[in-house]
């Protein structure tokens, strides 16, 4: 399929640019705290949560607005996945509600089990959220059961399976690594050594995860790669997603761990570029007619309504991008915990 | 149960939980604004004291409604798909703006308010006060904006026809300027106002009876007592816009207001009774007689359209929306009345020795809460058979792909999570209210004594 710069091709670009800031910043926090429960102490884990402190709530921002404008430009896809997908996604808001309120409330009591149960809490409802979500990823690449009326036709457990289960353990890891390599910008001293530790395992974890992931999607899921075998320089690309993962135990190894981070971040980038690709320009899927699937075309709002939110968004992101880097620029350097701190 | 009974219920329980915690949020940013404004200007440090006490009071406020907003967000797609589907194309710009403009906004700056006291400057934390309370304020807006075409649809086009049909935008000011918007709006904000500073209200009467923080207290309860004051009189004058516009835009809605039934009669406007709907009768009321006619015409003799003018399968039910909206009426001039009594005793200077009176305010946050409940219930209930008036019915927006199993499981679910939520919010704001205000909050803050000695040295 051809690219079509056309609005409907823009806000299935913008909404990808807003998932991808959501999975870089919201991803970074999910991995700390997927990796919360392997740091001992008591100090050393508040430093962990004060470390996603004062951004958590906005990051995950980034999900409600990507959430809100995939409504608003492609409603179609919004209610058959959302309904289709009901039990999952309400699992996954008992987990998003819990992972805040433990957030809020672990340091808010000095009593031993009071800690534990909030810090368990807290790393499991971040581990099941970045599950949840890799599987519903999963999901999109192998295609749901819809039908002629654009409704979901499936079961709840017909969403899981090997394959999906198999992308939503490749988001944990990747989640992890991401948040580890977080970490080793925020933290100094002994937590360093420890998280030093998680960096390079993670590393390890991702890779492994990354590589039979994408050779299962190339055997089962093989039109997934079919731009890029009519648009080869789209390879570069997948280079570039090499390159930067690359890059991360280099520049960890340099003590350079900004740059360590954007790399992560540019591999997460990439990734969701590759599946994007892959997807265009269908959103859903059809598993029972090709006929059925829905694309940027006959599930999306109309011109106007894409060309009013294209306006806001072209007033609104600048500011948004502006707090987000002064709020980041605000909060830099290495935790430290003071009387306003979780 | 029914999918569609089972579905509202949970779209009722959700909100109206969800409901508690956003008015609170707007109206201590607002009390922030006042008093870090005020500790700006006069450098006294009791004023940062009271601005870092209730913004841990707001960052818990917060919490709770961002946590329970997302679930709003999702359930508009997994138990109403047919209505997203309708209204999609139209609500798309509305939300769309709620989250790029509001939700950005409130959530970046709150990292500011909270944690950056010894991160930015005096003036640059004041300024992200300012725009954590524009951001609230912001995400109402666009909110309500929705929420008011729903009742009062105006700049869209209907396309296609039966399951196909869905409401398409025309014109962008058309939908967010529609009929009820500005009213409604200004109605929100005030009792969101109303609910944030009665808590203020209500936690520095508490401290004054127990003879603690005293100094903090009075100055806190002058703050709330000044936002309360004009809040409940501006309340006064935005409930009186919207019963006019609900008279003009939805007459079915209004009749249930007061159990209007005979077109051909001039209307009275209750202070309170007991609707039988079968005998058309209102049973142990009490009215203003043509009252109602002289509020929506200004003309005591001219009748208003009653319930019989509409089709059996178009009116709410009308005991239930009557007693919502008697109800908030009833708290809202109790509001007004308690207010004033506040100010006249604190120009009388007896204020705070009248004990009987504090006692009463202590109690009185529930107030404003209880109103905003039942008035949105008397709004959207009012509303009914329809989702979106006139156009969409409610049982027609449901998901086709949801059983009453799932909705089961989910109600039940959110059930005990908010339970929970709403015991741990209850103790953590307790906590928060018996530690009281920090001493070490009197203390100018980092920046400051940096700033102090800096001085001093260049000296």
């Amino acid at each position: 399929m051809e690219f079509n710069f056309d609005l409907n091709s823009i806000w299935f670009i913008l909404i990808g640019v807003l998932l991808t800031g959501y999975a870089i910043l919201d991803g970074f926090d999910l991995g700390v705290g997927s990796l919360h429960l392997f740091m001992k102490g008591d100090t050393n884990r508040r430093i962990l949560i004060n470390s996603i402190g004062p951004v958590w709530d906005g990051n995950e921002v980034w999900l409600v607005t990507g959430g809100g404008a995939l409504f608003a430009a492609f409603p179609h896809v919004y209610a058959t996945v959302f309904s289709g997908f009901y039990t999952a996604f309400m699992i996954l808001l008992f987990v998003l509600i819990f992972r805040a309120v433990a957030i809020e409330f672990r340091s808010k009591q000095t009593m031993q089990w009071w800690r534990t149960a909030w810090d368990t809490a807290f790393s499991v409802s971040s581990i099941l959220i970045a599950f949840l979500m890799g599987v519903a990823i999963g999901n999109i690449i192998t295609g749901i059961p819809v039908g002629s009326d654009k409704e979901f036709a499936g079961t709840f457990l017909g969403l899981i399976n090997p394959f999906t289960v198999m992308v939503g353990i490749t988001t944990v890891s990747l989640f992890m690594m991401h948040g580890a390599i977080y970490l080793m910008m925020k933290t100094e001293g002994e937590v360093q050594t420890i998280v030093r530790t998680w960096t390079n395992n993670t590393i390890i974890f991702f890779v492994i995860c990354y590589i039979s992931t994408t050779m299962a999607t190339l055997i089962y899921f093989p039109e997934m790669v079919q731009p890029f075998k009519t648009h080869p320089w789209l390879f570069i690309l997948a280079l570039l997603n090499m390159l930067a993962v690359a890059n991360i135990p280099r520049s960890i190894h340099l003590g350079k761990e900004f740059k360590a981070f954007l790399s992560s971040a540019a591999s997460i980038a990439a990734l969701l570029a590759l599946f994007a690709i892959g997807l265009y320009p269908n959103i859903v899927k059809s598993t029972i007619d090709p006929a059925y699937h829905l694309n940027i075309y006959n599930a999306s709002s109309s011109q106007e309504t894409l060309k009013i939110m294209f306006i806001i968004a072209l007033i609104g992101v600048p500011f948004v991008l502006t707090y987000t880097v002064s709020i980041y620029w605000i909060f830099r350097g290495k935790v430290k915990i003071d009387s306003m701190s979780y | 149960m029914s999918v569609e009974l089972l579905s509202r219920i949970q779209f009722a329980f959700t909100i109206a939980f969800h409901y508690i915690y956003p008015p609170l949020s707007i109206g201590l940013g607002v009390a922030l604004v006042i008093m870090e404004g005020l500790y700006l200007k006069t450098k006294n440090p009791i004023f940062q004291q009271m601005t870092k006490f209730w913004v841990r009071i707001f960052a818990l406020t917060f919490a709770l409604g961002v946590a329970t907003g997302i679930v709003m967000e999702f359930e508009f797609g997994t138990n109403w798909a047919t209505y997203s589907r309708y209204v999609g194309d139209v609500f798309g710009s509305a939300l769309a703006a709620e989250g790029i403009f509001a939700f950005f906004l409130e959530s970046g700056f709150l990292a500011v308010l909270v944690f950056g006291w010894n991160k930015v400057s005096p003036r640059m934390h004041f300024f992200s006060t300012l725009m954590v309370s524009l951001g609230s304020m912001l995400s109402a807006v666009w909110i309500v904006v929705a929420n008011s075409w729903q009742q009062t649809p105006a700049g869209y086009h209907i396309v296609g026809e039966g399951i196909n049909a869905r409401a398409e935008i025309t014109d962008f000011w058309q939908m967010v300027f529609n009929p009820s918007s500005v009213e409604r709006l200004s109605h929100t904000l005030s009792g969101a106002w109303l609910s944030g500073s009665f808590l203020i209200l209500s936690v520095s009467a508490f401290y004054l009876l127990k003879n603690k923080h005293t100094d903090f207290a009075i100055r806190s309860f002058k703050v709330g007592l000044s936002i309360a004051i004009f809040a409940s009189l501006f309340q006064l004058v935005t409930g009186h816009s919207s019963a006019v516009g609900v008279s003009k835009n939805q007459p079915a809605k209004l009749a249930a207001y007061e159990a209007h039934f005979d077109s051909n009669k001039v209307a009275d406007m209750y202070l309170f009774g007991w609707v039988n709907e079968k005998n058309q009768k209102v049973n142990f009321g009490v009215s203003i007689p043509n009252f109602l006619s002289y509020l929506v015409h200004g003309d005591f003799n001219t009748p208003i359209k009653g319930l019989n003018a509409f089709k059996k399968d178009e009116i709410p039910p009308v005991n239930f929306v009557f007693q919502t909206y008697h109800l908030m009426v009833a708290i809202g001039f109790a509001l007004i009345g308690l207010s004033l009594l506040g100010l006249f005793y604190l120009w009388r200077g007896t204020l705070f020795q009248k004990k009987w009176l504090l006692k009463i305010f202590v109690l009185s946050v529930l107030l404003p809460q209880a109103a905003n409940q039942l008035g949105w219930f008397s709004a959207e209930v009012g509303r009914q058979p329809w989702i979106v008036q006139g156009l969409l019915r409610t049982s027609d927006a449901l998901s086709k792909a949801v059983e009453a199993n799932q909705v089961i499981f989910s109600l039940v679910l959110f059930s005990i999570i908010y339970a929970l939520l709403l015991v741990l919010f209850l103790y953590l704001l307790n906590e928060k209210i018996q530690h009281g205000p920090l001493e070490a909050d009197l203390v100018a803050s980092e920046y400051e004594k940096q700033k102090m000695i800096f001085s001093k040295n260049q000296k």
